[in-house]
């Protein structure tokens, strides 16, 4: 078997931009469920979630034992981490065309990183 | 050549890329591939003075630096964490076969991956000359102005990335070939353009100028049928054969029109027109080969007088299409000024957003100095001067604003090398 390699496809969205109109967003989340089955048809797929507005997020941190819950997320940023993908793929250039995809579907921008190696 | 030090040498400038291409190939690591070289390198500065260079130089470094690999596998399965990944390398090794000639396709690949759209152009720019022109990290450092330690970080930074991200290492399919292209000779171009004005005390950096010109002569062996590659060799052969008209004796800068033409170079400018020709028979035009056949036009003209103006001007017409950038749009505002005068090319200038482009105020500088607008072209070249990093032009653009301050006649050349 050819050896392949794991990316994470992060999906960075501007959450200070206005929620594009409904019909924009039910396209996009059929596009998402194609471009889904395309993985899995393909065996590239591992898992992909959406996420909730990173309002809903919480820190939590260890120092010297103590543990400290702070709301919200890491930092204060127009842009985090709205979804993301782990997939299979054989090298980068594969990994970037499901990322094109990706981009295309979700209608924002994706980052691609591979995970490291075990 | 007998002198074995000399014979190394030269093969390593040679040979350096086309043997680093077969061990990447072989090893599957960059890294790897870099040590056994120069491991095999060493091998030869021991062993050539003593029993005199092998007939096959170029063979016998790929084959040396094959078993200087194995032997540094052999000692990593010491630790334990590399043993799985130095086992398999080392079946790899023994199990494909010994051979003195690389698989012609494998500089390819290499400059594929040097210039993968996924590493910076600066990053592609060093890695390119590292690793197929063997070029050592001082080298590099100076010629794009940039502190040793951080060039070599991005170095180290980029070959990771290529190992960890899987970088891969290949021909890209007809599909995709054009965009990939692209960045391979906008690199070529760019080591070129970085030679032909370098910073500092010489006008010209010979040896990026010379390793651009081997790169693109490169790309033309590997890639015969893109007419962009041929376009790219062209045009650098045809600037390189004006390299030695471009300076006196006492290093003062020529401009084009003020050139001695009987020392532009007759073989480099034959074998431009040449590839100029055939590129035209083909009949797919690009940029590279557009402003090949501009410098063709000039080097066709025998003075400066004599150059066919409006040929340039229909060809710079036929570059705005492909490329609507204003360095082409100012290149172009030259050959509108030999033909309709200074105003005119003036007027062009104004609707142009290059402030911080050196080479636009001295057109500029010039054009106004010819229009007889003396205090503005003072000004400009106080513009250009600000902006100016190579001593040699220093001194050419204090000179020429000496000059206009107390007359003025002149040409302007072309902003750009290749336009």
């Amino acid at each position: 078997m050819m050896a392949t390699t794991e990316y994470l496809l992060s999906v960075r969205h501007d959450y200070d931009q206005p929620a594009p109109p409904a019909e924009e967003m039910q396209r996009a989340y059929a596009q998402v469920d194609a471009f889904n089955a395309r993985l899995r048809e393909r065996g590239a797929w591992v898992f992909a979630g959406g996420l909730c507005p990173p309002e809903t997020a919480t820190v939590v941190s260890v120092k010297d034992g103590e543990v400290m819950t702070t709301d919200g997320p890491f930092a204060e940023s127009r842009e985090h981490l709205g979804g993301f993908w782990v997939l299979r793929a054989a090298d980068l250039d594969e990994a970037l065309d499901w990322a094109r995809q990706a981009s295309e579907a979700c209608l924002n921008p994706v980052e691609v990183r591979p995970f490291q190696a075990e | 050549m007998t002198d074995p030090r000399a014979i190394i040498a030269s093969v390593f400038r040679e040979e350096h890329g086309r043997v680093l291409a077969t061990l990447v190939r072989l090893l599957g690591d960059i890294d790897l591939a870099e040590e056994a070289v120069q491991d095999a390198f060493l091998v030869a500065v021991d062993r050539w003075p003593r029993d005199g260079p092998p007939p096959n130089p170029g063979g016998w470094i790929v084959t040396t630096a094959r078993r200087r690999a194995i032997d540094r596998l052999r000692r990593d399965t010491l630790r334990t964490d590399r043993q799985a990944r130095a086992a398999r390398l080392e079946e790899r090794l023994v199990t494909q076969p010994e051979e003195d000639s690389a698989v012609p396709d494998d500089r390819l690949r290499l400059m594929f991956t040097c210039c993968h759209p996924a590493l910076a152009q600066p990053t592609q720019v060093a890695l390119t000359l590292r690793l197929l022109g063997g070029l050592d990290t001082p080298t590099i450092a100076r010629a794009f102005l940039v502190p040793e330690a951080t060039l070599a970080q991005r170095l180290v930074r980029a070959k990771r990335k290529i190992r960890d991200a899987r970088i891969p290492y290949r021909v890209p399919e007809a599909a995709e070939l054009p965009d990939r292209l692209r960045p391979v000779m906008a690199v070529i171009y760019l080591v070129f353009n970085a030679g032909w004005i370098a910073e500092g005390e010489q006008l010209v950096d010979a040896g990026l100028c010379g390793e651009a010109i081997r790169l693109a002569r490169l790309l033309v062996d590997l890639m015969p049928d893109e007419p962009e590659a041929k376009g790219l060799l062209a045009l650098l052969l045809l600037l390189q054969a004006r390299q030695p008209a471009r300076t006196t004796a006492d290093g003062t800068l020529v401009l084009l029109p003020d050139q001695d033409r009987g020392r532009w170079d007759r073989a480099l400018l034959d074998e431009g027109r040449a590839l100029v020709r055939a590129c035209l028979r083909r009949g797919a035009p690009g940029p590279y080969q557009i402003q090949a056949a501009i410098n063709a036009v000039h080097s066709d003209a025998a003075t400066a007088g004599e150059t066919d103006w409006a040929q340039i001007l229909a060809l710079y017409d036929q570059l705005l299409v492909w490329q609507p950038t204003p360095v082409v749009a100012l290149n172009r505002a030259v050959a509108v000024a030999e033909l309709h005068g200074p105003p005119a090319a003036l007027d062009l200038l104004d609707g142009l957003d290059l402030q911080a482009y050196q080479p636009f105020h001295v057109v500029r500088a010039e054009l106004l100095a010819r229009g007889g607008r003396r205090a503005e072209a003072l000004a400009a070249y106080a513009a250009a001067l600000a902006l100016t990093r190579s001593e040699v032009e220093r001194e050419h653009l204090t000179r020429r604003r000496t000059e206009v301050a107390t007359q003025a006649t002149t040409r302007a050349e072309p902003a750009a090398p290749g336009a």
